[in-house]
């Protein structure tokens, strides 16, 4: 076991937790975006920051990945973690303005408005799709490319992938994004797997596979008439 | 070559070498790194082979010849040493190359070709003699002469491996950990963690599957250059610092992390690394010791991230270079999962130098805590830029003016910055600090693998942060949002600044997403990416205030608030006309041109082209 001090109360818990398993534990709320049971965790999104060590040397990591040592201090509200929260929050605002989740985040932690020049993107990178895709359904269908500016999730080559089930994992858990099928606009396509079916006069019995979760997408549609 | 099979082989070989050296007969030495050979060493080695050859002076009795990597004063190149005199001669062309062979071999020197300071005037013959070089303590440079890079028997011959052979002969692996932690050197990648202290920590992981030594040749700050004169110039340096680490650790594998933007420090390592087999210096059972230890190179594929220590190994495993969370550190799980201890290529260069003159010795030079020399690359604004050796502590104002000549041009030296895109600047008006971890890591930047920019009065502090956050934004690996968004957006807000759409509320923004960035990243790259910024805003933010209130740039470099135009000193020669690319000026042969301002998009062509400087940037 062991032990440490999280906000001031000292606790015990079993080798191999992380801080944010101990700190939700004990009922303290330290919020996440690209954290989910049942996946590893990343530390991607780094809202889950917390200020450990003490005096000069304290510093914020992220709870989901940090695991907890002996005599740690732990304090998952401090001011420094508060306004460091806000501003990941501010900045999540302002490249995915329309998600529902980074909202209702936004307006539990007070952030009300955003100073940033306003993007609309539809991914934030959190990878929680990449991990359901590699660890739940252990298809490793999809994955990052590229670094920087230009990093993005897809299949190898943007090429339509053999090992994707369409089991729709990946817009299951999105957080963010509201992944849906996008055929008419083949390059935002996560999976690839509408944007190089063959058209449905070739083959209509290829249709009868397909288990979209979403709203019937174009390809869906062409196959019902 | 022949294997050498016990210590007692190499001190024979060893004694044969040194005695065949010769310090007596005159030396000709062609620095001939890449710096050398961009500004053409290459026809100055190829006009002395030939001459020698033409007057049969190939018999090494008489004359010899010796091409070796950089040695630090890149503005004077290409030049020529003459040894044992140490006469000095820059900026040789073709021509003059002959007569110095000629009067080489005739033992006589060309005062005509000598050195001419600009300060005083006079000629200077020897180079320990240059302003640029006194100041300065060259203990790993000064070998870079010594040695052909590609030629073991050079370095054996100049005493190399000796250290090596010392550390084994004492038996005790430990030995050498205990020398290294008394001589105070630190990491010279930029952190500065006590080398002794990260060996002690791998030495007392458990041997179990493995361990391993790892040279970080990554070097990704723009403007540094360093590493590259040493893994060029003395390769066999790293080599023998690995395998004295490897002893005393209990690692049997090292791995040399080499960036792919260097071509000739691979070509010469290969090298490097062939001979030391071949002669039984890295294998099994090394000297008859029972020590086995082997290296192989790794090439980056060209990310600045892959220099972060974790992104490193992940890059050598053969994944993308993306940093993990610390702890567990490399020392405790690293290549494979197995204990990794990395170290800079001047922290390795060192490890020669502790072990052969002792660790006290080493520790004589510097300061308290910041012992022994670091390799600046001292470049940007300054009259002599090249590579300098300084004793920690001395001061930025002696490097700037004493080592450095001072400004070139009539703009004022306005500040320097140090470590690359995660440093700082420092302002003038601080340059008595001393130059070690500390005193820099409290100015607000940081020593870095280093690398040092002069910057002068025609510099924008702005311009610098935005030119450093662009870099970071390209080399950022994506991973936390907080570093790739962050860095984009203080990008977005001093681009703003630079073009006059800011707002005063932008700096206090700029300065607040500056610290989240530092508070909340994980890896190194993202938690000093905001020093440029937040030591730019400390020291220079009425330079900030200049362009947002009053739509001013004051080193005249933002494109956006400033006009070219010309003056009455035209001469009407029609150079500039033809040089822009927007043909944006007009004028006849004999008067005075005009620039027409819609058209100009400030390249700075005209003004590269103009003679008589007669184009104004207002």
């Amino acid at each position: 076991m062991i032990t440490l001090t999280i906000n001031g109360l000292q606790v015990s818990v079993e080798n191999g937790t992380t801080l944010l398993e101990a700190a939700r534990f004990f009922g303290l709320p330290i919020p996440t975006l690209c954290h989910m049971d049942g996946l590893s965790p990343y530390g991607a999104c780094r809202l889950c920051v917390v200020e450990v060590g003490e005096g000069p040397r304290a510093k914020l990591v992220s709870s989901c990945t940090y695991l907890a040592q002996d005599g740690l201090a732990v304090r998952t509200a401090s001011s420094r973690v508060v306004r460091a929260r806000k501003m990941v929050l501010e900045l999540l605002l302002a490249s995915c303005p329309q998600s529902k989740t980074i909202q209702d985040l936004a307006a539990l932690h007070n952030v009300r408005q955003q100073r940033f020049r306003q993007e609309h993107e539809d991914c934030i990178l959190c990878g929680l799709c990449v991990r359901m895709c590699e660890e739940q359904m252990m298809a490793k269908a999809i994955a990052f490319r590229g670094r920087g500016q230009t990093r993005s999730i897809g299949t190898p080559f943007d090429i339509r992938s053999e090992t994707c089930r369409l089991c729709g994992g990946c817009m299951y858990v999105c957080p963010a994004c509201q992944l849906r099928c996008t055929y008419t606009e083949p390059e935002k396509a996560v999976c690839g797997g509408c944007a190089n079916l063959s058209p449905p006069c070739v083959g209509k019995e290829s249709f009868d596979d397909m288990m979209c979760y979403m709203s019937p997408c174009v390809a869906c549609e062409i196959a019902t008439h | 070559m022949e294997r050498l099979r016990s210590i007692e082989d190499f001190q024979e070989l060893r004694d044969r070498l040194v005695s065949d050296r010769n310090p007596k007969i005159p030396t000709i030495v062609i620095p001939a790194g890449t710096c050398g050979q961009a500004s053409g060493a290459n026809d100055l080695i190829r006009v002395a082979k030939r001459e020698l050859l033409a007057r049969g002076l190939t018999d090494r009795n008489h004359v010899r010849l010796r091409v070796t990597g950089c040695h630090g004063f890149c503005e004077a190149e290409p030049s020529v040493l003459v040894e044992p005199d140490g006469t000095f001669y820059p900026k040789v062309d073709p021509q003059d190359m002959v007569r110095i062979v000629e009067a080489v071999a005739e033992g006589r020197r060309l005062e005509d070709l000598f050195f001419l300071d600009p300060a005083s005037g006079q000629r200077i013959e020897r180079q320990c003699e240059i302003p640029f070089f006194k100041t300065q303590v060259r203990t790993i440079l000064a070998r870079n002469e010594k040695v052909d890079p590609i030629r073991v028997y050079d370095y054996l011959g100049s005493g190399g491996y000796s250290a090596l052979v010392k550390a084994l002969a004492k038996g005790e692996p430990r030995w050498a950990i205990q020398e290294v932690k008394t001589s105070g050197l630190r990491g010279r990648g930029g952190a500065g963690f006590p080398t002794g202290l990260k060996w002690e920590l791998l030495a007392n992981q458990r041997n179990g599957h493995g361990k391993f030594l790892v040279c970080n040749a990554d070097e990704g700050d723009p403007g540094a250059y360093m590493d590259r004169s040493v893994l060029e110039g003395n390769p066999h340096s790293i080599i023998e610092g690995m395998l004295i680490g490897g002893y005393a650790t209990g690692a049997n594998e090292g791995v040399v992390y080499v960036r792919a933007e260097y071509p000739l420090a691979v070509k010469h390592l290969v090298i490097a690394l062939r001979q030391c087999r071949e002669l039984g210096l890295l294998g099994q059972n090394i000297l008859g010791s029972g020590f086995s230890f082997d290296i192989r190179i790794v090439k980056g594929a060209g990310a600045f991230v892959c220099g972060e220590e974790t992104a490193l190994i992940r890059s050598i495993e053969g994944k993308v270079g993306e940093p993990r969370q610390r702890p567990p550190f490399p020392v405790q799980k690293g290549i494979e999962g197995k204990p990794t201890a990395i170290n800079n290529v001047e922290t390795w260069a060192n490890i020669p130098v502790i072990i052969a003159d002792g660790a006290d010795t080493f520790a004589k030079v510097g300061t308290k805590g910041n012992t022994g020399t670091k390799i600046f690359s001292l470049v940007g604004k300054i009259k002599n830029t090249g590579l300098v050796e300084i004793p920690m502590g001395i001061t930025i104002d002696e490097i700037v003016t004493k080592i450095g000549g001072g400004p070139v041009g009539k703009a004022r030296i306005k500040a320097v910055q140090t470590g690359g895109p995660s440093g700082g600047c420092i302002p003038v008006d601080r340059f008595d600090l001393p130059i070690d971890y500390d005193s820099l890591t409290q100015a607000g930047s940081i020593m870095g693998s280093g690398g040092m920019i002069v910057m002068d009065e025609k510099t924008c502090m702005v311009d610098v942060a935005k030119y450093f956050m662009n870099f970071l934004k390209d080399e950022s690996c994506g991973k936390c949002f907080t570093c790739r968004k962050g860095i984009q957006r203080m990008h977005e807000i001093l681009e703003d600044v630079s073009e006059g759409r800011a707002t005063l509320d932008q700096l206090d923004l700029l300065e607040e997403l500056a610290t989240a960035v530092k508070d909340t990243t994980m890896c190194g790259l993202g938690q000093t990416a905001s020093n440029p910024v937040h030591s730019t805003l400390r020291y220079f933010r009425d330079e900030y205030i200049e362009h947002i209130v009053r739509g001013r740039c004051p080193a005249g470099v933002c494109k956006a608030f400033v006009t070219y135009s010309i003056n009455e000193d035209c001469t009407g020669c029609m150079l500039c006309t033809k040089a822009c690319p927007e043909n944006a000026i007009s004028g006849v042969k004999k008067q005075r041109h005009a620039i027409d301002a819609g058209k100009c998009i400030k390249c700075g062509a005209c003004i590269t082209m103009c003679k008589f400087d007669a184009i104004d940037v207002v």
